[in-house]
């Protein structure tokens, strides 16, 4: 069974569709790169498949559960790191960790417990105690992966995870992502090319609301004709290689 | 059991505003103090009992109730701009959930703004009665009327705009409408028909029975309360369900 299978999955805003007849598989545990330029559909797809945008036409099944059906077990299952940092600004860093896990149904104890481990794998214990607003940007967006992450999801949604990030915190951030690989399925979308073809299992490229190419980086670039991947991404983005 | 989480992350959201927090509970003290040096300076020849502490009290403790507007109204605006709401959007939280968690933290904290406000007209002179007791319990149902149209503004409009409609505009209408400062009954027309239409006059005038021990006046004006209560948290939820399915 797929982790995530999409049939036909659209989206439109009056005549315009923003993803049109979105078709993809993805693995269990796998680690899926969605690419594409600005207003390719990317951000719509991942809110249409975390149940925040209702699809105009199509289906997305999750482990098993439809998002026009069975919504509230899709939410169960998926966590999202949304594109800006997505915390509570006055609460410290623990009291979000064990915030989210206890809204997501675990007791009290649990929560403290799954909120330790948390911090250890992210390597937030200097910042535990510390206001969400006062952390940098990176450690913000660490802690907002962190708690994406702490309520044990089946499909984990990263949208841009380093967007605006340094060089270093980049770097931090992908040697947490990596550590993720094969445990649980993870979406990732980013503009960062690099990026994608450092981590991602495989990628899909999206233009103008369409899936235009799926594949390995060596496929795309196979499938492309080039050697590099920034070429291969841009000629299958303007249509040339297909 | 996710009601209860939610409102304690608002809880502590809110105290720790400290800024926000101490105006809230500071103006209507502030507000107190000055009418009733106003009244006291009024000849008692002029027979104008607005500005009595009995009298006043009551009405500045439901006053005080559009901070705690504000503060609901506030909190939901910044979550919203914010992606915390749309992380929380994607978790199981439901939407009564949602306003059940804002309300809630609300109540002690309005009741907390009550009760300093009668500590304070005690200092000035109020006489001690259980019946102050009555008139606290009687401003819950007047602060989840004030909270629904704070969850409402929060909902609707966006932070910047909140704190001209919550801090502003309804500031203004429930001290106009609410026989606070003066008895809309003086104007006459239709500004005591909206007067009597809205809550706020209902509102003062259910407190101030509460406090002068005239108990079978209280219920008539606190029903009228209680309708726009239910009717504003029913309508926020339904208005929040909607803006959660809303596309984005």
């Amino acid at each position: 069974m797929f982790a995530i299978e999409t049939c036909n999955l659209s989206k439109k805003y009056k005549d315009k569709y923003v993803v049109k007849n979105l078709n993809l598989s993805v693995n269990q545990g796998e680690l899926y790169g969605l690419l594409g330029v600005n207003g390719a559909g990317k951000s719509t797809t991942i809110k249409m498949l975390s149940c925040l945008v209702t699809p105009t036409e199509g289906d997305a099944i999750l482990n098993g559960h439809s998002i026009m059906k069975n919504t509230q077990e899709v939410k169960k299952i998926i966590s999202v790191s949304p594109q800006e940092t997505a915390v509570a600004e006055k609460l410290n860093v623990r009291e979000n960790l064990e915030f989210i896990a206890r809204i997501y149904g675990f007791n009290r104890k649990t929560a403290k417990q799954k909120a330790e481990k948390t911090i250890e794998l992210f390597d937030l214990r200097e910042f535990a105690k510390q206001r969400a607003k006062t952390l940098s940007g990176g450690l913000k967006r660490r802690l907002s992966i962190a708690m994406a992450l702490i309520t044990e999801p089946e499909i984990l949604f990263l949208d841009e995870p380093t967007l605006g990030l340094d060089v270093l915190a980049r770097h931090e951030l992908w040697q947490v992502i990596s550590k993720l690989k094969d445990k649980i399925t993870i979406i990732l979308t980013t503009h960062y090319l690099e990026e994608a073809e450092s981590l991602c299992d495989r990628i899909g490229i999206m233009a103008r609301g369409e899936l235009k190419a799926e594949g390995t980086v060596q496929e795309l670039k196979t499938l492309a004709k080039t050697d590099n991947f920034e070429n291969a991404f841009v000629k299958i983005c303007d249509g040339g290689a297909l | 059991m996710r009601t209860y989480i939610f409102a304690s992350r608002n809880t502590k959201e809110i105290l720790r505003d400290v800024i926000t927090l101490f105006f809230g509970l500071a103006f209507p003290i502030v507000l107190l103090l000055l009418l009733y040096a106003i009244g006291s300076s009024v000849p008692k020849e002029a027979n104008m009992n607005m500005f009595d502490i009995e009298v006043l009290t009551p009405g500045i403790t439901v006053f005080g109730l559009c901070f705690i507007a504000l503060f609901s109204a506030q909190l939901i605006a910044k979550d919203k701009t914010t992606s915390f709401m749309m992380r929380l959007f994607t978790s199981p939280i439901k939407s009564h959930e949602f306003i059940l968690g804002y309300t809630l933290p609300l109540i002690p904290m309005s009741l907390v703004q009550t009760f300093i406000c009668y500590i304070v007209a005690l200092l000035l002179g109020l006489k001690f009665t259980p019946n102050i007791f009555l008139a606290a319990v009687v401003n819950i149902p007047i602060t989840l009327v004030f909270v629904a149209l704070g969850l409402l503004c929060g909902t609707v409009l966006s932070e910047k705009a909140v704190g001209g409609v919550c801090g502003a505009l309804l500031t203004n209408f429930s001290a106009w409408f609410s026989n606070i400062w003066f008895d809309t009954a003086l104007v006459g027309g239709w500004f005591e028909e909206v007067a009597n239409a809205l809550p706020f006059a209902h509102a003062v005038n259910a407190a101030r029975y509460a406090l002068n021990g005239e108990f079978e006046s209280i219920m008539p004006d606190l029903l009228w309360v209680i309708g726009y209560a239910v009717v504003l948290l029913a309508t926020s939820i339904a208005i929040f369900t909607v803006k959660m399915k809303k596309d984005k």
